[in-house]
């Protein structure tokens, strides 16, 4: 068994963990930690798939920025313990069953046609022709995104008013 | 060497993970960090494809995906505030206004 193949179990192992984490923990707070575990265990990921800016910014946006964002509003709400209700009878026989088969479905679509997949053969990506990429093929979208997330910071602050 | 289906098959327990976490979890905010579960999924994939194929068009497409979930937790989360304002509780369950 070669390193990478160890380092991929291990790291996957701990994202699914964290994943079952955020649904089995029942304080909002709690989820939120196991999360920032499945991004860093995913940022790793990215680093043995050569993708090291994707890593880099995985960490600093995902993990750095956005779960803090969603800690601030869990302290923001003192939001407590999830309580338990009966009001959805479908979600409690149901949820569990459909929830396996979903995932098992998908994992099982993907190892029938594993077969056909190319291996991967590449070296690092480089941050240079990600970038060049980036600024030439994609410069449009790249502009758009700027006036989304100006939507969105005025969207936030006049959501957020006091006075609504 | 990983194969590249490893990565695909984790990739499909993530985001089944982040499907459950959506249709079992009460809480909202919770609910919300169950779309980013989903949406890291799917970078996960995103990524893997591109070193499979040697292309580099699937970063590019995390890096918008990124841009576009964090744009989405902001406006998402002042919606989760103002919620929590008027309705004085988290639980999805009790937010019936429009339910008939």
């Amino acid at each position: 068994m070669s390193v990478e193949l160890i380092v991929f179990f291990a790291f996957a192992a701990i994202a699914v963990a964290g994943a079952l984490a955020l649904i089995l923990l029942r304080e909002p707070i709690h989820s939120a930690l196991a999360l920032v575990l499945v991004m860093m265990s995913i940022a790793v990921l990215y680093l043995l798939l050569g993708a090291e800016f994707i890593a880099a910014i995985q960490i600093i946006v995902y993990a750095g920025a956005i779960m803090v964002l969603f800690v601030f509003v869990i302290m923001l709400l003192n939001a407590g313990e999830e309580e338990r209700t009966n009001l959805s009878r479908l979600a409690h026989y149901a949820g569990i069953p459909l929830g396996i088969f979903l995932t098992g479905e998908l994992a099982w679509f993907i190892h029938g046609v594993a077969g056909k997949l190319l291996s991967a053969h590449a070296g690092a990506v480089s941050t240079r022709e990600l970038s060049t990429l980036l600024f030439r093929s994609y410069v449009f979208p790249f502009e758009a995104t700027s006036i989304l997330i100006l939507i969105a910071i005025l969207g936030a602050i006049v959501l957020a008013k006091k006075e609504f | 060497m990983v194969p590249i289906s490893y990565y695909l098959v984790l990739s499909a327990i993530l985001f089944g993970l982040g499907v459950v976490a959506f249709i079992f979890k009460r809480n909202i905010i919770t609910i919300f960090m169950a779309i980013e579960l989903m949406l890291n999924a799917v970078n996960l994939a995103f990524v893997a494809f591109s070193r499979m194929l040697g292309q580099l068009d699937g970063q590019v497409f995390v890096l918008f995906v990124i841009v576009v979930a964090a744009a989405e937790a902001a406006v998402g989360l002042a919606i989760v505030i103002q919620i929590a304002r008027n309705q004085r509780t988290l639980n999805v369950e009790r937010v019936d206004t429009l339910k008939f």
